[in-house]
């Protein structure tokens, strides 16, 4: 079988990319196939990177606020290209109140500060299915 | 049994500390900071063998200024409290200044959103969802006039927190004051306008390096004139280090970065005398307390010698390295957000005891959200509680002497020196930024950082040990989409009812002076007093510069 690939993206304007990094690290260092998109990526450009690169996963880290336009775009982008079935899971700060609208509309999993590495390797595992190129 | 080269600590460790290790043995094999710096248990006397006090340790207001920039220390003066703040509108952060400062706050700090950061108007396709949420949204002059709306700019200092857009938020700044009849000359306050820290951390860019740095040495050049008393610079450890540096890592590409810019200057024209004392600089106030206070102690004495040593500095108030710092926002957990107050509390007890000009101490929601401002006046008032209770202001330098406190200081400063050594050698702190050094340096701090919390080699308390199950939450500001309704509607008012001729004509003069070596401040300012947008005047300037992108490096 081959390795789980995940994309991982920093949608918005913010540049703080510490937690991005890391977890693309740690991901990779667990045996998955990384791809990093960099910074200020637009939901759009989001989604053709997963197409392009065939990705099982999609991890946006997202700190600003803005989550709440970006990720429905997203969805509904990932949607139209028939990648519904791409695993979608956030990263950074997502007030509570905004948590079960994001689920709603298929996010799987909100990684809040200190969620240890682990348990994102751990989930994405059980999770993350290949996709059939 | 003793020999004649047995020192008085190993005599010690011989008599007393090996029985005492075989009774309980110590807590781990090694000992580190946060850093990964490995710490001795004990230091004496000897550990400071080369040190010679009257050479390397100058009293207080004495070259280096090891032990401090003012000769009595907070006993004149007290630290500035600067709390950084801003959201939504500007009529809302406006009236938290205003609280503030009847708080008892003694200088403003403005937080603006990432639009405004980045150059961009509200009604730009990236702006989206992203108005207010951050900081304070600032658009135009007209936003600006509403932010300072009521408060004097000749009774306050400011601190604003823009990079790339510096010259532009600054020439609005300037705007208002002339509006409110204060003469640039009386204004007091900074602006951070660090854009080598932006490339190496917290990516807040939007020029390419050279240009970046040409309005910077344009902005030092114009404030020598006409803003002497204004703080053209904060060349910022903070962001590095809370992008994952280590303490030496801040303290080493700060102060290289401070350097670069010395250079430019010079480079530029400027004698170091008439711009490198209102430069100022801003250290993270991080959790291991005596590694903070060598590292503000070994800035101050790095600065001094640096800039008298390297560009011949003969004013002293070139050699003084004035310092803002603000207590870890990365240390904050969300979980058992109550113990932050505590983390926040000693942070800012080693700023002080390292002798910080102005401080920001964070609130214990900022792992959630922007602070509550229930939350921001405790942080406000953990602060005066140090100030007003604890004693600590009223003896300078406590630490001085300590044989720890001395030794680390002496270590940072030989170690930062070792990567100025290896900076200059590929040419600069720009170079050394193309080239990904520093990033790729913090990255790899940041990743060693978290492997040790996975492994619980590092504890941090609610998050990897000491968890609780069923946290009740805590009330937290929210940041709703109607601060971006009323910015877009303010700004599609103003689009139609200013002279559009007069903000046509300044665009194009300041696109124009883009391409020469003319001063860009006065420009600016002239596009300012006509309204023209953030969004335009930046655009004028990514028309002829283009825009920056990185290479990411994992």
């Amino acid at each position: 079988m081959r390795k789980l690939r995940v994309v991982i993206a920093k949608p918005g304007l913010d540049g703080h990319d510490r937690g991005a990094k890391v977890i693309a690290r740690a991901l990779r260092d667990a045996g998955m196939e990384v791809i990093y998109t960099g910074l200020r990526q637009t939901p759009q450009q989001i989604v053709s990177a997963a197409l392009q690169e065939d990705a099982d996963v999609v991890g946006l880290s997202i700190l600003s606020g803005a989550h709440n336009h970006i990720v429905p775009r997203l969805m509904e982008l990932l949607k139209e290209q028939g990648l519904d079935d791409v695993l979608v899971v956030i990263g950074g700060i997502i007030p509570d109140v905004d948590v079960p609208k994001l689920k709603a509309i298929g996010v799987k999993a909100i990684f809040p500060p200190g969620t240890p590495i682990q348990d994102i390797i751990e989930f994405i595992n059980s999770h993350a299915r290949t996709r059939v190129a | 049994m003793k020999t004649a080269a047995e020192t008085e600590k190993q005599r010690w460790e011989r008599e007393t500390l090996a029985p005492a290790l075989r009774q309980s043995p110590e807590r781990a094999g090694s000992f580190t900071t946060i850093s990964g710096r490995a710490i001795e248990r004990l230091y004496t006397a000897g550990d400071l063998a080369g040190l010679d006090p009257a050479r390397d340790l100058s009293d207080p207001g004495q070259f280096p200024y090891t032990r401090g920039i003012h000769a009595s220390g907070y006993r004149g003066r007290l630290w500035t409290m600067r709390q950084f703040a801003g959201f939504g509108t500007p009529e809302e952060t406006n009236r938290r200044y205003k609280a503030l400062l009847r708080a008892g706050g003694t200088g403003l700090s403005v937080a603006f959103d990432l639009p405004t950061l980045m150059g961009r108007d509200p009604d730009d396709e990236l702006a989206l969802g992203e108005v207010g949420k951050c900081g304070v949204s600032v658009t135009s002059l007209a936003d600006m006039e509403t932010l300072f709306d009521g408060i004097s700019l000749g009774d306050i200092t400011t601190s604003m927190t823009i990079n790339s857009p510096a010259a532009m938020i600054f020439a609005m700044y300037l705007v208002v004051a002339e509006k409110q009849g204060i003469r640039w000359d009386v204004l007091s306050g900074t602006i951070q306008n660090d854009i080598l820290k932006e490339f190496i951390a917290q990516k807040e860019y939007i020029f390419p390096p050279h240009p970046s740095m040409r309005i910077i040495t344009d902005i030092f050049a114009f404030c020598s004139k006409e803003a002497p008393r204004w703080n053209t610079i904060s060349v910022s450890g903070y962001h590095i280090r809370e992008a994952g540096a280590t303490a030496l890592q801040e303290l080493a590409f700060t102060l290289a970065d401070g350097l670069e810019y010395v250079q430019f200057g010079v480079d530029a024209g400027l004698d170091v005398d008439d711009f490198v004392p209102r430069m100022s600089f801003f250290f993270n106030a991080h959790s291991d307390f005596f590694e903070e206070i060598a590292k503000y102690r070994a800035a101050r004495t790095l600065w001094a010698e640096e800039v008298r040593g390297r560009f011949g500095a003969r004013d002293e108030r070139s050699w003084k390295l004035r310092f803002h710092s603000q207590t870890a926002g990365v240390s904050l957990t969300a979980q058992q957000p109550y113990n932050n107050v505590v983390r926040t509390t000693l942070q800012a007890l080693s700023a002080v005891l390292g002798g910080t000009n102005s401080l920001h101490t964070n609130s214990l929601d900022e792992a959630l959200a922007l602070p509550t401002e229930d939350a921001a006046t405790l942080a406000l008032r953990t602060q005066q509680i140090l100030a007003y209770e604890s004693g600590v202001p009223e003896i300078v330098d406590p630490l001085g002497g300590s044989y720890f406190v001395e030794r680390l200081t002496k270590d940072l400063e030989e170690e930062a020196r070792a990567y100025f050594a290896r900076i200059d050698a590929m040419g600069g702190m720009v170079e050394a930024i193309e080239r990904g050094f520093p990033q790729k340096e913090v990255a790899e701090s940041a990743y060693r950082f978290q492997r040790e919390v996975e492994r619980k080699e590092k504890i941090i308390v609610g998050v990897n040990d000491f968890a609780q199950e069923d946290e009740p939450p805590i009330d937290i500001l929210y940041i709703d989409e109607t601060a971006s309704d009323r910015q877009l509607a303010r700004l599609e008012t103003l689009k139609r009812t200013r002279d559009h001729a007069r903000v046509d004509r300044s665009l194009d003069a300041l696109r124009v002076a883009a391409g020469t070596r003319d001063n860009l401040m006065p420009h600016i300012l002239e596009a300012v007093r006509a309204y023209a947008t953030l969004g335009e005047m930046c655009d004028a300037l990514r028309e002829v510069w283009g825009e920056y992108e990185e290479v990411p490096v994992i």
